[in-house]
């Protein structure tokens, strides 16, 4: 009965844990941290060089450019996500330690999103406008990255537990976890389409929204349930 | 003997009945059967490849069994998988210790998603293995022995009355290993129960240090 003896922490103190200890983490690794975004820069940055450098072209073409680019840019920092907790012992510390291990990923997932995903949500306005996309468009644009990507996050997060045991995993983490995030992409590019032609967004951003909470309130246990196939092997 | 002991704990604390391992093609553990009681240690000993680490981490919970049962406190796992876990305190061959923190900080995030612990209780369990002068480094500057020393203050920090520690006394010195075995009497006589893989033996002789080998 020692346990009961102890004062143990409660679960928003256990997330704000998790959460301090990745950020104080992510200030120690910045470099790793800004690669996803140098990448999304990069890529939309291709898009000129190779279509054509006419701003009425472009701009048709921007709001599908940005979407798949921060796409991959999200797909990209999921490697970083659990591999190096798994790798270093720490991931099955927590699976032992009597918390929820649901719980423990979700506030890793979020603290990635703040990381990886929020930089390409302010970032991509200002890409937006190097590819002729006008101001007005930006509210949306921003609006529908942020619910989009932290669908794409926890999606991620999903397949990066799954494959996180397997040795080179992460063009089987693209493959599994892409087709999955169609919708997003779909709901995503079309609100800021629509934006663009000064059409009523509604429809696709609530969608957007309609996602990520599905997403946020069932991720976390389809997180735990494959986090803990890879610990056992 | 054995009368004394069913005295003083009508029931094994920690029971495994029967365990069978198979790792892809091989059959590792072939019927293991051990209980601890409270107070005990229990060293499981064997040549490499044999199954220790396997027996282990079934124990805790990390590889399923394929046939047996596992008892805590007489309820069978993984029934009551949390409580057991509250309770349990495990370090595998991996120190589970992020190299970019210092030994303090790692200390308190591992300990605190468990319990709430103060500052001066984490830097009295690094006097307590004399790795003090360690607290403010970074894990990644510190030698293989004291990174144990940390993971090792880890576990008895968390307070829990099982400890399954997958040879712990690796990259340890002499007085490492002195300090360790001391620690380890004082949580047998608080009652507490150690689980160990080992190809050194701790506390030869001792009342309630047994050896379980697997061939």
């Amino acid at each position: 009965m020692q346990s009961s003896v102890q004062t143990t922490p409660g679960l928003s103190k256990i997330l704000m844990l998790v959460m301090a200890r990745d950020l104080r983490l992510a200030v120690r690794h910045w470099d790793q941290v800004l690669q996803p975004l140098i990448f999304f820069v990069i890529v939309t940055t291709l898009f000129p060089l190779a279509i054509s450098p006419a701003l009425d072209e472009l701009r048709k073409i921007s709001p599908g450019v940005l979407w798949v680019a921060a796409m991959l840019a999200s797909l990209l920092a999921l490697e970083s996500l659990f591999r190096p907790d798994v790798e270093d012992g720490t991931m099955e510390q927590w699976v032992l330690s009597g918390q929820p291990l649901s719980l423990l990923l979700l506030a890793k997932t979020a603290t990635h999103w703040l990381l990886t995903g929020l930089p390409l949500v302010l970032m991509a306005p200002i890409v937006g406008t190097a590819l002729g996309m006008p101001q007005s468009v930006w509210p949306v644009l921003a609006g529908t990255l942020a619910l989009g990507t932290g669908s794409l996050s926890v999606l991620g997060a999903i397949g990066a537990a799954l494959t996180v045991s397997v040795r080179r995993g992460s063009v089987l983490l693209a493959l599994l976890v892409l087709p999955l995030e169609m919708p997003v992409l779909i709901f995503g590019a079309r609100a800021v389409d629509l934006a663009m032609h000064g059409e009523p967004v509604a429809g696709p951003l609530n969608l957007l929204a309609a996602l990520l909470l599905f997403f946020v309130s069932l991720g976390p246990f389809a997180m735990a349930a494959a986090m803990r196939i890879s610990v056992e092997s | 003997m054995l009368a004394q002991v069913a005295a003083t704990s009508p029931q094994p604390q920690l029971e495994a009945r029967a365990v069978h391992l198979w790792r892809g093609e091989k059959h590792l553990l072939r019927g293991v059967s051990f209980a601890l009681y409270s107070g005990e240690l229990l060293q499981v000993v064997g040549p490499n490849g044999v199954g220790k680490t396997s027996l282990l981490r079934s124990v805790a919970g990390l590889l399923p069994v394929e046939a047996g049962e596992i008892f805590w406190r007489g309820q069978q796992l993984p029934e009551g998988r949390d409580d057991f876990h509250g309770e349990l305190a495990y370090l595998a061959h991996v120190n589970g210790l992020k190299s970019d923190l210092t030994a303090l900080e790692n200390l308190r995030y591992g300990v605190s998603i468990r319990r709430d612990v103060t500052t001066e209780e984490l830097r009295d369990t690094l006097k307590l293995l004399r790795i003090e002068s360690c607290s403010d480094l970074p894990v990644r500057a510190l030698s293989a022995g004291q990174k144990r020393r940390v993971a090792l203050a880890r576990v008895m920090l968390t307070r829990a009355s099982l400890w399954i520690l997958d040879e712990p006394i690796t990259n340890l010195d002499k007085a490492g290993i002195a300090l360790f075995e001391a620690r380890i009497a004082e949580h047998m006589r608080t009652g507490g129960m150690i689980l160990t893989a080992a190809h050194q033996l701790l506390l030869q002789g001792q009342p309630g240090v047994r050896t379980l080998e697997l061939q």
